[in-house]
């Protein structure tokens, strides 16, 4: 009778192990970036709220900043907006956006109605910019640290968990604009 | 509205499932014949509603109705009509609704059988398939579901992933599904036998040609993903020991396995509770695969959380199915006594070694696949295992393994006497060891003790399976189709194992940085660079390579590796350009930009590699054959045991 309930009792022990793997496996998008721990691919995009002016990675320098890609056409961009609008509100740090071929017009109306949460917004209408970042898909937001490094990148939506579980503590590593 | 109709129709199949799962266990159960006459009615109601879904996601998908968040995140306008249609089992949502589909059709084909079988069986079996595929109904409607709207709807698609742009993705998701949802039919006819409490002869001959038929499709499968990895992802390789794979070849295996447990328990009436054990461990591998896989554990032990409630519903699903079946195999397989015996050194002893051999390699490579879990959930730190360890284990097992099959062909059911067949054995052991190490040795120079070991292994199997065909065939006896298919099947593994040795051993790969009219030399080929230009496709642009390649000064080919960048999701892959040439298999894939008009090159030369795709080919047909042998099809006077003798099980 025992060497038959053997098999039962493997599989007993891998569901265990499998039920702690769920438990203890972080949250979602921890998918690897090439770019993690190398520094932020450089950028010069028009403002899209501010014509006359430029946004460049070059002026981001010192800071931590939180770079952020989204676009009025993207569903899970406006189920983040919300938390963008508390990130901002937290004051921690800025977040730059990268409006993702977009339509200029669609893009200052979303904003001016969802509230705007950015510091500064990049308009990347080819896409160019998109690529260096090794942009898959929108919603993607990347921590960049005051030396320019991509320490975090996030895939899909942001949501408070993973502003305060991951984000943040990178954060607090180094006080902000301190160096 | 349609995508409503196909949300409605899945609804509607699950219900269906749920009756068909009810009534076909319940039915027998209780004696109800009234309840196990609805099961036919159940399946076939089903395989409606889910083929009405999955019309009505194609139509979607054929439509560009980006208001279906699974269209919009997986298609594009300006993707071909093909691919549209393709990017059904792009992602995850889709592959479920396929998976759910292919059940459908196994299943309606087993109640088409099923007239040859006892009608309680016949039920149970149903029954069976109808938790399999409640299950999966389940989870799709309550974690995954592809018709999900999106609010607005979005202008265009994502577009489906480029590397899954290939005529590649079109057959190779279906048919490796296929393999995976047939072994479902093998585990409900495991499970019924269970449910019984009885199993006979009879029951394997039903089984049989099921099962082989899966592991036909199984086969096929990996090797067009094998293909399709090397052709398309230009990786330069054909087997990575990814998770992906590793979750489709452990299923083999254990299927190759039960294959051959199932040959004894039909011709012998022995193995009964390992069959069925083998029965269920093939399935379950085939569930864990599918789901592990394309929920992202196995291949990053983070998006398993993805979505919590995915991961606890896999999680659940797996336990109620893998362990209700073998709380049931606990249950029940003792009462299967295997009456005969056999003596060591016959058929059944080399039988039950491949067995033995064929689950240890599955054990080995689901080891390494799981530990990255593992060692992750014991908190001791990530872990990764590759190659350096997959293939000496995998070959620990295997290497034993081919040696035996070459001995288990000539020997006799039930004796083992060897006597008969010793002189065969050895003329083409020996023959095989001459050419074998002649061609290593003689042909390249630079041959190891392994690659002598794996072509004379190789032939060696290649010749004696060859001998008992060759000998029925002077002395006019005809080859039934389920002799004909082992042989086939061998002699695909034959020449895998030949191919394999040729590949591992004598394989060049070189990087290359090229100028234009630069030339680079390996191996016997020359190849000189003439630059790049821009190439622009339906959907994507990017620029192509053109390389003249010359062996001792006379024209082999002109080839044009490709870089493309997709336009959508801004996504470069490599187009790489293969050409075949006297067995040897060219592989040139454009690297970097090094700038002034230099690239990177990589230039590999495999010998035999497309001969490791036409074995997997030729053992898929083996298999096709043997299944197709009319003992399986003749209408038998089955005995069927009075109902009274399973009203008398305990329990």
């Amino acid at each position: 009778m025992t060497r038959f309930l053997l098999p039962l009792a493997l599989f007993i022990l891998l569901a265990a192990v499998l039920a702690v793997g769920i438990r203890h496996s972080p949250e979602k998008g921890v998918i690897a970036s090439p770019l993690l721990g190398k520094p932020a691919p450089p950028f010069t995009l028009p403002s899209l709220t501010d014509p006359a002016h430029a946004v460049r990675s070059a002026d981001l320098k010192g800071h931590w900043y939180l770079f952020n890609v989204w676009g009025t056409w993207c569903g899970e961009c406006r189920q983040e907006h919300e938390t963008l609008l508390q990130v901002r509100r937290a004051a921690v740090l800025p977040i730059i956006g990268l409006d993702w071929k977009d339509d200029d017009a669609q893009a200052v109306a979303w904003l001016t109605q969802l509230g705007n949460p950015y510091q500064s917004v990049g308009t990347d209408h080819s896409g160019r910019v998109a690529i260096d970042w090794g942009v898959y898909g929108a919603p993607e937001t990347f921590l960049v640290s005051p030396q320019g490094v991509v320490v975090y990148k996030h895939v899909g939506a942001l949501t408070p968990d993973t502003w305060t579980r991951e984000i943040l503590p990178r954060v607090s590593g180094l006080p902000a604009g301190k160096t | 509205m349609l995508p409503e109709l196909g949300h409605f129709a899945l609804i509607l199949a699950l219900l269906l499932a749920g009756l068909q799962a009810f009534f076909g266990i319940a039915g027998p159960a209780w004696s109800q014949e009234r309840w196990m006459r609805a099961v036919s009615a159940a399946v076939a109601g089903q395989a409606v509603m889910v083929a009405t879904a999955v019309l009505c996601l194609v139509t979607s998908f054929v439509g560009n109705d980006f208001s279906v968040a699974y269209v919009a995140e997986n298609s594009n306008s300006a993707l071909p009509l093909f691919y549209r249609v393709a990017a059904l089992w792009g992602a995850h949502e889709g592959s479920l609704l396929l998976w759910i589909l292919l059940l459908a059709g196994w299943t309606v084909a087993v109640a088409l059988a099923s007239a040859r079988l006892p009608p309680r069986f016949a039920a149970r079996v149903l029954g069976v398939l109808g938790v399999v595929s409640f299950g999966f109904l389940l989870f799709t409607l309550a974690t995954s579901n592809p018709f999900l709207r999106l609010d607005p709807p979005a202008p265009d698609g994502r577009d489906l992933n480029p590397i899954l742009q290939d005529p590649g993705l079109a057959v190779h998701p279906p048919i490796l599904y296929t393999g995976y949802v047939g072994f479902a039919v093998a585990f409900a006819f495991a499970c019924a036998a269970m449910l019984e409490g009885r199993l006979d002869q009879n029951w394997a001959r039903w089984t049989r040609p099921w099962t082989t038929t899966a592991w036909s499709f199984l086969t096929c499968g990996i090797a067009l993903g094998s293909f399709w990895a090397y052709y398309e992802l230009g990786w330069g390789g054909f087997w990575f020991w990814d998770p992906v794979e590793n979750a489709s070849f452990m299923p083999w295996l254990v299927g190759t396995a039960l294959v051959h447990s199932l040959a004894v328990t039909d011709k012998r009436g022995l193995f009964k509770s390992w069959t069925l054990l083998l029965a269920i461990l093939a399935f379950s591998l085939s569930l864990l695969g599918t789901f592990l896989v394309r929920s992202g554990v196995l291949v990053s032990v983070h998006s398993f959380a993805a979505d919590p409630t995915r991961g606890i519903f896999i999680l659940a699903f797996l336990i109620i199915m893998i362990g209700g079946a073998l709380a049931l195999y606990a249950w029940r397989a003792p009462l299967l006594r295997s009456a005969a015996g056999f003596e060591l050194g016959a058929r059944e002893s080399f039988l039950l070694f491949n067995n033995v051999l064929l689950v240890i390699a599955a054990g080995t490579v689901f080891a390494g696949t799981l530990a990255p879990l593992i060692s992750d959930a014991l908190k001791l730190g990530t872990l990764s295992v590759g190659p350096p360890y997959f293939n000496p284990t995998f070959m620990l097992s295997m290497l034993p393994l081919l040696a035996l099959v070459s001995v288990g062909i000539h020997a006799n059911w039930k004796r083992g006497r060897l006597k008969d067949s010793e002189r065969t054995l050895l003329y083409t052991l020996v023959a095989a060891a001459v050419l074998g190490c002649g061609l290593v040795f003689g042909l390249y120079a630079h041959g190891s003790l392994l690659s002598a070991v794996g072509a004379t292994l190789g032939l060696w199997i290649l010749l004696s399976s060859l001998v008992d065909p060759i000998d029925r065939w002077r002395r006019g006896l005809t080859l039934s189709r389920g002799v004909l298919g082992m042989t086939v099947a061998h002699l695909g593994l034959a020449l895998a194992v030949i191919a394999l040795t040729a590949v591992q051993s004598f394989t060049i790969e070189r990087d290359v940085a090229l100028a234009p009219g630069g030339t680079a030399t390996a191996g016997d080929y020359e190849f000189r660079f003439e630059g790049v230009r821009p190439v622009e496709g339906p959907n994507y642009d990017g620029v192509g390579g053109t390389l003249i390649v010359t062996r001792h000064g006379r024209p082999v080919a002109v080839m044009t590796p490709q870089k493309r960048h997709y336009w959508v999701q801004h996504q470069v892959t490599s187009e790489t350009a293969i050409r075949m040439h006297r067995g040897n298999n060219l592989l040139l894939a454009l690297g970097e930009d090094l700038g002034a008009g230099r690239w990177s090159v990589r230039i590999q030369i495999r010998p035999l590699v497309s001969l490791v795709w036409i074995a997997a080919f030729i053992m898929a047909l083996g298999g096709a054959l043997a299944a197709s042998d009319r003992r399986y099809r003749t209408a038998r006077a089955v005995a069927v045991a009075p109902e009274v003798a399973t009203g008398a099980q305990p329990g």
